[in-house]
């Protein structure tokens, strides 16, 4: 299974900020039992989608040497739910970078209505430990997540040729 | 400079953030993890905050040293911490208070010097200092 929940950037600042699409089909498989008849799309999966977007956001800001985990969600609201067919923008703006990790906030909106929002906390896994336990691959940012940036490039480029601000 | 009881209050409600715990549950002598559930993740969550709300910086393992003794054996005998590891202790850590530890400094109950009293102390200090005035 893919495990991506973002389809594409629509803007990148590095180490400032982050927005992000994903568009909701009704042919994804959760919409046929989350739930029969209420097609809703369950609430931690946009908390994922924020999270890969920010989790890509704090990655760059050390051009992917460090292993980016989520370590900790300490508020998220939800203010209403996001439907099959609806297209979701995820903004998320860098709080924090340190050494040991980073935070951010992030929201999630359709069209202008805001559907839920979150502060996300990354934890850089500890070099030493983590090369002990995972090798020198970087497990977290190895090929679809960082890919998705690239994707995000080649895209702006047929649409305006020139950066990745959005439509 | 503001007084101890701004910081106290301001420090209280960092912790509420970030620990989600209720404010009446917040005492001056209660202890990060055993009394407040602060889990090793939720540290660097507290420094982030105090950092932004006290305009502060905060150097790693300055406020929450990770591993001060690395297993020395000057520094921890048979589970407890010798005469050097508390003169150590002292040294890294001037803002807590040591007293109740140094009467029975056994290794496992070193987490109980972080209390919400001694990040206090911590950013009284820190707010003393020249370079953040």
């Amino acid at each position: 299974m893919r495990w991506i929940w973002i389809d594409r950037f629509l803007e990148f600042q590095p180490g400032r900020s982050a927005r992000a699409v994903k568009n909701l089909s009704l042919a994804e498989d959760y919409f046929a039992d989350h739930f029969p008849g209420f097609p809703v799309m369950p609430a931690a999966l946009i908390l994922e989608g924020l999270a890969q977007t920010g989790g890509i956001l704090v990655g760059e800001a050390n051009d992917f040497r460090e292993k980016v985990v989520l370590a900790k969600i300490p508020s998220a609201r939800f203010h209403r739910e996001a439907l099959a067919g609806e297209q979701l923008v995820y903004e998320v703006e860098l709080v924090h970078l340190r050494p040991e990790g980073a935070a951010v906030k992030g929201r999630a909106l359709a069209g202008d209505d805001l559907l839920a929002e979150a502060e996300i906390f990354f934890a850089h896994l500890d070099q030493a430990r983590s090369q002990q336990l995972f090798g020198d691959q970087n497990f977290v940012f190895s090929g679809e997540l960082k890919h998705m940036l690239g994707l995000a490039k080649v895209l702006a480029d047929r649409t305006d040729g020139k950066s990745t601000n959005g439509p | 400079m503001p007084s101890q009881d701004e910081i106290y209050t301001k420090v209280s409600a960092t912790l509420v953030e970030a620990l989600n715990v209720d404010e009446d549950e917040i005492k001056p002598t209660s202890t990060l993890q055993g009394d407040l559930g602060a889990e090793s993740i939720d540290f660097l969550d507290i420094v982030f905050r105090l950092e932004r709300e006290f305009g502060i910086k905060i150097p790693r393992g300055e406020l929450f040293p990770e591993s001060i003794f690395q297993g020395d054996p000057e520094f921890v005998q048979n589970g407890k911490v010798t005469d050097k590891g508390l003169a150590e202790l002292r040294a890294r850590m001037p803002f807590a208070d040591l007293s109740k530890f140094e009467a029975n400094p056994d290794l496992s109950a070193i987490s109980d010097l972080f209390t919400v009293e001694m990040i206090t102390r911590y950013i009284e200090g820190k707010l003393g200092e020249p370079s953040n005035n």
